[in-house]
């Protein structure tokens, strides 16, 4: 018998890559695209410019950070665009046709969100259909209904100017620093501290890293994705209300294209979709890279067809960065 | 003396077109080790999956201390004290030790909402401490050995403070140090009168560790006996009930044959680590080691199915650049994958289609057209070749029986002129009898001349069917043995040779 030997020069350095550097990365190129648009035309950093990207950030933002959740378990979800519209639909019906007070009425858009969000996780884990189909059905659904029942027009909160003030009023009496932008902090805070410190955010990883070993451990499985799906929703009707107040009436048209918006944010900021990483500081910074772009070129003057194509290569570009990082690990 | 802790009795069960189970029992007694042994599919593993509740019987009962106990999910099955140490690793790569070990039963906060990590590790660590274990429990358990995650695996389930536990396969993956940490460790469950329920395959380590052996055979309960009443052999000849086809290889490749392949210093990340190895016209080589060995990975970094850091191939001599499996095939090397169903068939076609599947250039007419009576006469061929049961080339794969659809996989690579064949775990999932047939097939093509490397986990097979064994551990080549040196000591002697 012949053994081999083996010497230490053979053996390879192996490079660890981590969720982390993704995130890294991501708010690195952040920076320096903050600092490029800043240099190129110094208004971008105005405080009003500022506050601007934070407003046009909110709704995409909360939207990202209520499908990062969906994301981390190994799901997906088409439908948040569309939900958040059906939201707002239902809120502005209440609001402004059936006469219901602001609060109640804003109280049953969230609770529309919410049950979206509950038949998505119904039909991902009881139906067990895949969450790409059971969320593209409710994106169809739902833009279908807020079409119905809207009879595809507008509804606007014209007896009821303080539905505006939502958010586009500011409680801390600062021109341009909106309740929105407040919202939408608070809806971060909540999202970190839901996902790293409570046990929704302990299966959301377990699920989405290995949901076989998830159920064998004697978790009930369904009810936590259906909890995990629920959340999303509500976060969807929270992004709804935002948007109707912000535009002082709900329209039944918007909302497609918002979910890919979410997805794409989620993702550079280092949410893996194949689930078991990613995080909701990430999804923040991801956002922000995608209006920060938009918003940068829109002050260059560069035209709207090509803010999107660069959204693209953006996107893409970060996922093969991803990708890299996977294969080294 | 006291009532069993697990009594199954008349445990069947069925899924579409199987009978995995028919009538089968076990016992159990407080603090015994009782092995569960058999072939693969012999149905072990449904017996215990009934146990823990993934599966349901179709019927029998189950008695824990004498009642009648009802297991419909996982969650009954901890109620009733019955843990699982699966054989596929069920842990979640992406969390911590800590969380891993304590999934379902997180501490949390006085204020019962936010989760208490701190609580958690600490918990976690105690644990450790009493397997003597050198881990951090804030560790990601996707940084950890194989070894290192079974032992994870194991404190789990005694973390559940279990009655019942069963063990599936524990010490395939580990090395003779950590076999010694985890017998000492049964024995002390033992002493605590735990019951184990202990599937192997090694059954000489079954002497050192079990009280009784219940052995399986095709879906049947066989027989019970106490291991101090029986030898290795004894449990074999139950296992296999029949003789077993064992031949050396017929005729050794000569010395003077000329080299088909050669392998120099392939590396692929941690997995595989500066492989090196010729391989002769006519020669079967099997390449061995345990789970985790680097095996499999070596085999698809030379097929450029994963991209190789590192690494020369020259095929008759020459230095071929494979970078993708077309350049492989190409270059006449294929690779008959352990799972035929998801990487070697296309399942809802026929065996005509299939076999010409690798090469339709030879087939096609002009423009594009498929030659349909030359591809049904090559199929023919093959069938008649490679004595393939189908009722005919237009049979669709997924109605043959497992050893047929192998030789379906075979076929599409003879027609493609293949004249190295890599086969990974050529007879996982096919029964005794066609494996067999697997065997002297192996020996013709070795001895039309075809070279041939063989991956396999189960050593009776290795050793049955190679001219010459390369063994691996840790992604590293630690030892060939040839002629009668191939022996199951030798082997594991090398496969356990941890080189760090």
């Amino acid at each position: 018998m012949k053994t081999v030997e083996v010497t230490k020069s053979s053996m390879i350095p192996i490079k660890k890559g981590s969720a982390a550097t993704q995130k890294l990365l991501a708010l690195v190129s952040l920076v320096v695209m903050v600092i490029i648009f800043s240099v190129l035309k110094p208004v971008f950093i105005s405080f009003n410019n500022i506050m601007s990207v934070m407003l046009s950030t909110c709704v995409y933002g909360i939207l990202a950070l209520g499908v990062t959740f969906v994301i981390i378990t190994g799901g997906i979800d088409l439908s948040v665009g569309t939900v958040m519209t059906f939201s707002s639909v239902i809120g502005a019906l209440a609001i402004s046709k059936w006469g219901i007070p602001i609060i109640p009425g804003i109280l049953l858009a969230l609770a529309a969100g919410s049950m979206c969000g509950f038949i998505n996780g119904v039909g991902v884990s009881k139906l067990k259909l895949p969450p790409f189909i059971a969320t593209l059905a409710m994106m169809m659904v739902t833009k279908g209904l807020s079409l119905i029942l809207t009879g595809t027009k507008p509804i606007y909160f014209t007896n009821t100017p303080m539905y505006r003030e939502i958010a586009l009023g500011s409680i801390f009496k600062i021109e341009g620093f909106y309740n929105a932008i407040l919202i939408f902090v608070v809806c971060i805070i909540i999202a970190v501290i839901v996902l790293s410190k409570t046990i929704i955010g302990r299966y959301c990883y377990a699920i989405g890293s290995n949901e076989e070993a998830v159920r064998l451990s004697g978790i009930n499985v369904d009810r936590w994705k259906i909890v995990i799906y629920t959340i999303c929703g509500f976060f969807c009707a929270i992004a709804g209300v935002i948007m109707s107040s912000r535009l002082d009436s709900a329209q039944p048209a918007l909302g497609p294209g918002y979910e890919m918006e979410a997805i794409a944010a989620a993702v550079i900021g280092g949410t893996s979709l194949s689930g078991g990483e990613g995080g909701m500081l990430g999804t923040v910074i991801g956002s922000f890279i995608m209006t920060v772009l938009i918003n940068g070129l829109r002050i260059l003057s560069v035209p709207q067809e090509w803010q999107l194509v660069a959204t693209g290569v953006i996107l893409a570009f970060a996922v093969y960065i991803d990708l890299l990082r996977r294969r080294k690990a | 003396m006291d009532t069993a802790l697990v009594v199954m009795e008349g445990i069947s069960k069925s899924f579409p077109g199987v009978k995995a189970l028919d009538k089968c029992r076990i016992s159990l007694n407080k603090g015994e080790v009782h092995a569960l042994v058999g072939e693969n599919g012999a149905g072990k593993s449904t017996l215990m999956k009934i146990l823990t509740g993934v599966y349901t019987k179709d019927e029998g009962r189950i008695l824990i201390d004498g009642k009648e106990a009802v297991i419909n999910n996982p969650r009954d099955a901890q109620k009733y004290g019955i843990s699982i140490i699966h054989q596929e690793l069920n842990l979640m790569p992406h969390l911590t030790v800590a969380q891993n070990i304590f999934i379902g039963r997180e501490s949390f906060q006085k204020n019962r909402i936010l989760l208490n990590d701190k609580e958690l590790n600490r918990k976690t660590e105690e644990l450790l401490k009493l397997f003597n274990l050198d881990i951090k429990p804030t560790v990601k358990v996707s940084e950890l050995t194989v070894a290192k995650r079974q032992m994870i695996e194991i404190i789990k389930a005694i973390s559940y403070n279990s009655r019942i536990l069963i063990m599936d396969e524990p010490t395939a993956a580990l090395s003779e140090t950590e076999v010694e940490e985890l017998f000492r460790t049964i024995r002390r469950l033992k002493n605590d009168g735990v019951g184990i329920i202990y599937i192997s395959h090694r059954l000489a380590e079954l002497k050192q560790i079990a009280d009784r052996v219940t052995v399986m055979r095709d879906g049947k309960y066989i027989d019970t006996v106490n291991i101090d009443d029986v030898t290795v052999d004894d449990i074999v000849k139950m296992m296999v009930g029949r003789n077993i086809f064992v031949s050396a290889p017929e005729v050794n490749a000569s010395d003077d044959a000329p080299i088909a392949l050669e392998v120099r210093g392939i590396s692929r990340g941690k997995l595989v680590k500066n492989v090196s190895f010729k391989l002769k016209q006519g020669e079967i080589l099997g390449i061995a080691g345990l789970m985790g060995a680097g095996r499999t990975e070596t085999a698809r970094a030379i097929f450029g199915a994963d991209p190789r850091d590192a690494g020369e191939i020259y095929v008759n001599g020459k230095l071929v650049d494979i970078k993708t499996p077309t350049d492989a095939v190409n270059a006449g090397i294929a690779y008959l994958s352990e799972d035929r169903k998801q990487f070697g068939l296309a399942l809802g076609l026929d065996v005509e289609t299939n076999i010409a599947l690798a090469y339709f250039k030879k087939f096609t007419k002009l423009f594009g057209f498929v030659d349909t009576k030359k591809t049904s006469e090559n199929a023919e061929e093959m069938v008649r070749k490679l004595q393939i049961k189908t009722p005919s080339v237009k049979q669709k794969v997924k109605n043959l029986s497992g050893g047929n659809q192998q030789k379906v996989v075979l076929g599409k690579w003879l027609t493609r002129n293949c004249n190295i064949l890599i086969f990974d775990e050529p007879t996982r999932g096919i029964d005794v009898g066609a494996k067999s047939e697997v065997y002297s097939l192996l020996n013709d093509l070795a001895k039309q001349g075809k070279a041939i490397i063989v991956i396999s986990s189960e050593l009776p097979e290795i050793i049955r069917i190679s001219h010459r064994v390369l063994v691996m551990c840790e992604g590293r080549i630690t030892g060939e043995v040839s002629g009668d040196e191939i022996t199951q000591e030798n082997i594991m002697t090398l496969a356990t040779k941890h080189i760090d």
